[in-house]
């Protein structure tokens, strides 16, 4: 076998629960080479990762086929422990340090250097033991060097800038002695431009000294800045591997993003005279929403049109309609029908006639031991105070309504269930969805936001939600915002999708435009694109 | 054969097994029947109202109400001050309706006071209520020597200061048992307790199937879910909080007066431990509570007890085994309970 590759994933095929996740993927990386993984969110690279580091949630979901050499010899990981002992490291997003530690202690967590003193030789106990401190630091020191790191080794993690804790990071992967193979997921999403810099200028040195790194990532000029290979994954295949030197951020953008199925029938209707008054204006909107911040919104929305938002996780997409429906603190301006709204006020949105579909349908979107028919209702007896009946000074829920509405939402909506009695956690995730969606409706909202829809359920589930949305928005007229990590789905139902980047409005595109542009949005280098051809 | 495990809940069908087991026993040791089953359901219509004023405290997401000496404190005051003043006319139920009413006022505040602090400390709900029962108990203490009551039957003939027990045979003691009681053979029924207790149960049932019952539900149930539905979850926990504190005060009031004396001093330090696991055993979780977890499990919990101390005492009769196995089947239930905490998915 050859060994010129460090790493070998041959024909890797996985599926969860009859979804197919990947495809006969195929990917190698040589030592000293930076191979970039790009992709959509769900297309496939955290599975990829997870499968090499034999993470358990692929074992209890009935492994996968294919194979991965280290250095040429076929390999089974099975736990992450086994793979860190192959010499495969990783670097997460988010950060595994302890705050109050030094560097050197964090590097060292739990592979401390010992030396013997008089009690551990007396108990010989391993454990008690002395740290040998002068030659950890030294360690440490060096792991620092390599990088390029300037800091002392003595310092404590808290208070140290996002940089530097994310050089930690490394420095404590590249200390563990036969590191062969080092994975960056995605670990510029958390750090400034020049950080971000540094941070490649690292990498390029470690790869110097003979480490092979597989860096995940979504911006695309980062790739051409670092990468000496790409592979492109999209829904769970390989749809390209370039050489840095062969392609371009246009090409990739739209290998990234190109799409399978059609458009079915919205591009056709373009200019069929939507009425363009606007229903909602959203003005320099800042939501403070932990993960999905947005930083100053414009938008406006038209009457009976159906409004996609998209962008890639973590760019602030899903922080709009929360921070509109007032779960997260912002600020800014938004306009109901020319009419101010107030925000960080549940209530007041709800009664202005906006309702939600929340991306978090378990945790936000259901009352998982409580019957469908109160699922459904709830929300609008608390808001309109309807289903209610006096009896004397209390009010008492209006069963009969309540049950008589429930049946026909079941029926409209096409829920399957035993009964509106049957407590909304037995049923599947696209039921599920339906409920959420049913309790929307009930309110009669003027718009509808619907985020994340899809995520979670099955394919066929998917449809029958997307074509419900099509049918609310032609039968009833009602104008929806759909906010989804699903280019395909958007462009398949949305009359216009607004792209998120970096926390604001990228640009704002139809159905039908190019994959390029598209993928240059998502990826947030279409405004630098448009200003570097202006010149 | 797990499914129906499942269904009734293990300590619902361990209880109900040893409950049956003890009757078996009474009736082998040939105890007198009509005494024990008059007994079991005094004690069901006495304990009912505390275990139901465990209700709304779940209901609003506070889990078990373990500082239940808080509303047991007010209801002791609201009797004691009905007392002192003279409020025991008939027409008052010689004290009774005079007491409850006194003690709603400071149910209500105390209530409301510890509701706000049970919106400071979310997550820690059930320690932090525990001292807290405990630690107004403790304060209480002071409260019973130095309080200026003067009525005779209550204080010390020597010295200053409540006496521990008060006796209610001048006042309200049974007034509820024997309003409309009677008997059948040799089992009596006091009608007018187990009404009051029904129709306390009655009372919340209608809260909860109200428009504030529903969003206090919500807020207790998914406080995410209620938040995205524009309810106040804050100010509903402070309601439940209140409603338990509440019917909590109703309750040592009836219990008293089935008793017959108030308990002051450490009297009310333990009582909501027997009123949480009654709701246990009733198939109640800490999230999840209806009304018929408070009727099933406080007859099987204290029907247990009133059995099991003379069958226990005829069986073995040099110690108190019988408090024994109530601490027993109590802590262990409420431990039991308290493992599921999240259990569930």
């Amino acid at each position: 076998m050859e060994t010129e590759y460090v790493l070998q994933m041959k024909n890797i095929e996985k599926e969860y629960y009859g979804n197919r996740v990947l495809k006969e993927v195929n990917l190698s990386v040589k030592p000293g080479e930076i191979h970039a993984l790009i992709g959509e969110n769900g297309a496939g690279k955290s599975t990829l990762m997870n499968v090499l580091f034999g993470m358990p949630v692929i074992h209890s979901t009935g492994g996968f086929s294919g194979e991965v050499c280290i250095n040429g010899e076929k390999t089974e990981i099975k736990s992450p422990l086994q793979a860190m002992e192959k010499g495969i490291g990783m670097v997460h997003q988010e950060f595994m340090l302890i705050p109050e530690f030094t560097i050197t202690e964090n590097i060292k967590l739990n592979r401390e250097i010992t030396k013997d003193n008089f009690l551990s030789r007396i108990f010989r106990n391993k454990g008690l033991k002395t740290l040998d401190s002068r030659t950890m630091n030294n360690d440490a020191r060096k792991a620092l060097d390599r990088l390029g790191l300037g800091i002392e080794e003595w310092v404590t993690v808290a208070g140290l800038p996002v940089g530097h804790m994310q050089f930690v990071e490394i420095a404590r992967e590249i200390d563990k002695t036969g590191l062969k193979l080092l994975v960056f997921d995605e670990p510029t999403a958390v750090l400034a431009e020049s950080e971000a810099d540094n941070l490649i200028a690292g990498m390029k040195r470690l790869a110097a000294s003979g480490i092979a790194i597989l860096f995940i990532t979504h911006r695309l000029n980062e790739v051409l800045q670092a990468a000496d290979n790409i592979t492109v994954l999209r829904d769970g295949e390989v749809v390209a591997a370039r050489k840095k030197e062969d392609t371009s951020v246009a090409e990739l953008a739209e290998l990234m993003v190109g799409r399978k199925i059609d458009i079915n029938g919205k591009a056709e209707q373009e200019d069929d005279g939507l009425d363009k008054d606007v229903v909602l204006e959203i003005k320099n909107l800042h939501v403070d929403m932990p993960g999905e911040k947005v930083k100053g919104v414009n938008l406006e929305v038209y009457k009976g049109e159906i409004f996609g938002i998209g962008g890639l996780a973590g760019q602030g997409k899903v922080g709009i309609a929360n921070g509109i429906m007032g779960l997260y603190p912002g600020t800014g301006e938004v306009l109901l029908n020319g009419e101010k709204l107030e925000l960080n006020n549940t209530m007041g949105a709800l009664n202005k006639g906006l309702a939600f579909v929340s991306e978090d349908r378990r945790g936000v979107g259901l009352l998982l031991d409580s019957s469908i028919e109160l699922n459904i209702a709830v929300t609008t007896i608390h808001v309109k105070n309807k289903y209610l009946r006096k009896a004397g000074f209390f009010d008492q829920l209006d069963g009969r309504a309540i049950r008589e509405h429930a049946n026909r939402m079941i029926k409209d909506l096409d829920i399957r269930c035993t009964g509106s009695h049957q407590l909304t956690r037995q049923l599947s995730g696209g039921n599920q969805q339906k409920v959420c969606v049913a309790r929307a409706l009930t309110l009669d909202p003027d718009v509808l936001f619907v985020s994340e829809p899809t995520r979670g359920i099955d394919i066929g589930a998917k449809k029958l939600v997307l074509d419900l949305l099509v049918k609310l928005n032609k039968e009833l007229g009602m104008t929806v915002v759909m906010t989804s990590s699903e280019l395909v789905e958007l462009r398949s139902i949305c009359d216009r999708i607004a792209i998120i980047s970096g926390g604001q409005v990228e640009g704002i595109l139809k159905p039908g435009d190019s994959d390029r542009d598209f993928g240059l949005m998502m990826a947030g280098e279409y405004r630098k694109m448009l200003s570097k051809e202006a010149i | 054969m797990n499914k129906f495990i499942k269904k009734i809940g293990l300590p619902r069908l361990i209880i109900t097994l040893l409950f049956v087991a003890i009757c078996i026993s009474a009736v082998v040791l040939k105890l007198p029947f009509g005494m024990l089953a008059s007994d079991v359901i005094r004690r069901f219509g006495m304990f009912g109202v505390l275990a139901l004023a465990m209700v709304p405290s779940i209901q609003c997401g506070t889990g078990p109400n373990f500082a239940l000496p808080i509303g047991i404190i007010c209801g002791l005051l609201g009797s004691l001050i009905a007392i002192e003043v003279g409020l025991t006319s008939k027409a008052l139920g010689y004290g009774f309706i005079s007491s409850v009413l006194i003690s709603l006022p400071l149910a209500v505040l105390t209530g409301w006071v510890y509701g706000l602090l049970l919106n400071k400390i979310k997550g820690s709900e059930m320690l932090v209520a525990t001292y807290t029962g405990f630690s107004i108990v403790s304060f209480m203490q002071i409260g019973w020597v130095t309080l200026p009551f003067r009525h005779p039957e209550m204080i010390w003939p020597i010295g200053r200061g409540l006496r521990v027990t008060v006796s209610l045979d001048s006042t309200f003691g049974e007034v509820l048992n024997r309003f409309w009681g009677f008997k059948i053979g040799s089992v009596y029924i006091p009608t007018g307790l187990l009404l009051f207790f029904f129709g306390c149960c009655a009372a919340v049932w209608l809260f909860s199937r109200s428009k504030s019952g529903t969003e206090m539900y919500a807020a207790g149930a998914n406080p995410k879910f209620a938040a995205a539905a524009g309810i106040n979850v804050d100010k509903n926990r402070v309601l439940g909080t209140i409603l338990s504190t509440v019917i909590g005060a109703v309750g040592i009031i009836v219990y008293s007066l089935s008793f017959g004396y108030l308990q002051l001093y450490l009297a009310p330090l333990y009582m909501a431990f027997p009123a949480v696991a009654a709701v246990l055993i009733g198939g109640a979780s800490t999230r999840k509570v209806k009304i018929s977890h408070v009727l099933i499990g406080t007859f099987l919990f204290q029907g247990m007890l009133t059995i099991a101390v003379p069958v226990a005492n005829q069986m073995f009769p040099e110690g108190n085994l019988s408090e024994v196995l109530r601490q027993i089947v109590q802590n262990g239930i409420i431990l039991y309970a308290l493992t599921k905490v999240g259990g569930e998915s």
